[in-house]
């Protein structure tokens, strides 16, 4: 028996009626990114986690950096879980459903993980942040995407960037806000990381479940007023591929495969700007200036996932990211040069711009889906091909890594040791442009059939 | 009387719009100060 709670969470029951006007669903989507996307700040805990019981100093029995590492390792890792294996039920129970799941995931990972530094169980940070947290991440991430794309048929791409540019932004706010609110729970005896994490929980809680109450979806035969469906084009469909179906064509590995090495061209360089920077620049960039270049890149990040999604609008979606695999061999080319040089401003000219475009890659993608396999199961399609994120974030830091690792102990001097990594970013963008490239029209025989269901010959 | 009860107003989007771009407008000029670090 339904109960009126379950009525408020049906899909039927976010239906818009005649009037409501399409502009309060990129709020109601940011609510949730911009409160997920909390995740990119975590790293601002790790140090004051380590001296929970020793204030000043670690004590023995304090966390290791090396452990709290796990933390945000085991989110991500739950965000690709949750968003390939609850994506079908997020589109199919509709975005207020998942949206609010994800408040409580969200909400309750930060409390669960309150209750572990109170006992000073890592373990129950583990579950509460990093199984719970990640969970969240993954179906908050995914939920407005297919909303937002029935709300813009006319942009779908800047509508999805607006979205997922509020992910790239929630660690613009969460970083400030919770340097500020440990400063306010620190004491002489007493680190505030746990009060900080209950207050986010609550803050969040409430952020994300304003926005599951004011998102709609439209009704089915909706279209915005003078709307004109673009003409027939073999890249842009009109019918659409259920969720497993997408599975078995080229199309959804080719575009994993341009998305994975995307990534993974941002993601190395992301985490290590900092460093890789100073020992580049020896002398010229301090570390100070370094910290600079991160929020600088940040920022990038940010407006290259609303820039790049909009510009896809207009360029179309594959012709964007042949835009990013030949401009990011360019890039990647040029950055060891502008080493060799000392040109700090070019130097960080290319990794703005290459930051800009893993920002733009995630929320272009979700319209290049969409234009592959139509609007019904977009974002259960979107969220099986996150798992290219995962993928990446192994790739990319291996990559700078383990290859400046092996160059210091064979005696490459610091500052070119990072040269072969941004030689072979540069071939994995040759990969991508050459898996572009074969992204044609999805095969008839994969398309669904007006009862929903595939054609036999696609499920055979 | 169903259009008119759910007639979206501008004061609503206007809320709506400034719920999220207060917040990240705020975290953006903090971030933005300190990448201008980069440039002393």
């Amino acid at each position: 028996m339904a109960t009126q709670a379950e009525n408020w969470f049906s899909r039927s029951r976010t239906v818009a009626r005649p009037g409501y006007s399409r502009w309060m669903v990129p709020p109601a989507a940011l609510c949730v990114h911009l409160c997920i996307g909390q995740a990119y700040a975590y790293s601002v805990f790790n140090l004051p986690m380590t001296k929970l019981i020793g204030i000043t100093d670690s004590a023995p029995d304090d966390w290791k950096l090396t452990e709290l590492g796990w933390i945000f390792s085991i989110a991500i890792f739950f965000l690709g879980v949750a968003s390939a294996v609850f994506g079908r039920w997020v589109e199919e129970g509709g975005p207020r459903k998942a949206m609010f799941t994800a408040a409580c995931c969200w909400a309750g990972g930060f409390l669960i993980s309150a209750a572990g530094i109170a006992i000073h169980n890592l373990w129950l940070i583990y579950l509460g942040y990093g199984v719970l947290g990640g969970i969240a991440l993954g179906i908050g991430y995914i939920s407005p995407v297919s909303t937002l794309i029935k709300w813009f048929p006319d942009r779908p791409g800047m509508a999805t960037g607006m979205a997922i540019m509020g992910f790239g932004g929630g660690a613009f706010i969460a970083s400030p806000l919770s340097v500020w609110l440990m400063k306010q729970f620190t004491t002489e005896t007493h680190i505030g990381v746990m009060e900080t994490f209950i207050i986010l929980g609550v803050v969040y809680f409430v952020f994300m479940v304003v926005g599951s109450i004011i998102v709609r979806v439209p009704p089915d035969d909706w279209k915005p007023e003078g709307y004109v469906a673009p003409k027939a084009n073999k890249l842009i469909s009109s019918n659409n591929v259920y969720v497993y179906d997408a599975l078995k064509t080229p199309q959804f590995w080719l575009i994993w495969v341009v998305l994975c090495v995307n990534t993974t061209a941002g993601i190395g360089v992301l985490g290590q700007a900092s460093a890789m920077s100073q020992e580049m620049f020896p002398g010229q960039i301090t570390p100070i200036a370094a910290a600079g270049l991160v929020g600088l890149m940040s920022l990038f990040n940010m407006g290259g996932r609303f820039a790049w999604a909009t510009t896809s609008d207009y360029l179309g979606r594959r012709n964007t990211y042949f835009v990013f695999m030949v401009l990011g061999f360019i890039l990647y080319c040029l950055v060891p040069y502008m080493g060799s040089i000392g040109s700090v401003a070019g130097f960080a000219l290319c990794f703005c711009i290459i930051i800009s475009m893993y920002g733009g890659g995630f929320s272009t993608v979700p319209a290049y889906l969409r234009d592959m396999f139509g609007v019904r199961y977009v974002g259960a399609i979107h969220g099986l091909l996150l798992t290219a994120w995962s993928a990446a974030g192994i790739f990319g830091p291996v990559l700078v890594n383990y290859i400046r690792e092996y160059n210091v102990t064979h005696n490459v001097p610091k500052a070119d040791a990072y040269n072969t990594t941004m030689y072979i970013m540069a071939g994995l963008f040759v990969i991508g442009l050459v898996c572009n490239f074969f992204v044609k029209a999805v095969n008839e025989r994969y398309h669904m059939k007006s009862d929903g269901r595939a054609m036999a010959a696609a499920t055979a | 009387m169903q259009s008119h009860d759910s007639q979206t107003t501008k004061a609503q989007l206007v809320m709506a719009w400034g719920f999220v771009g207060i917040p990240l407008l705020w975290g953006v000029s903090q971030t933005l100060l300190n990448a201008l670090q980069l440039f002393k």
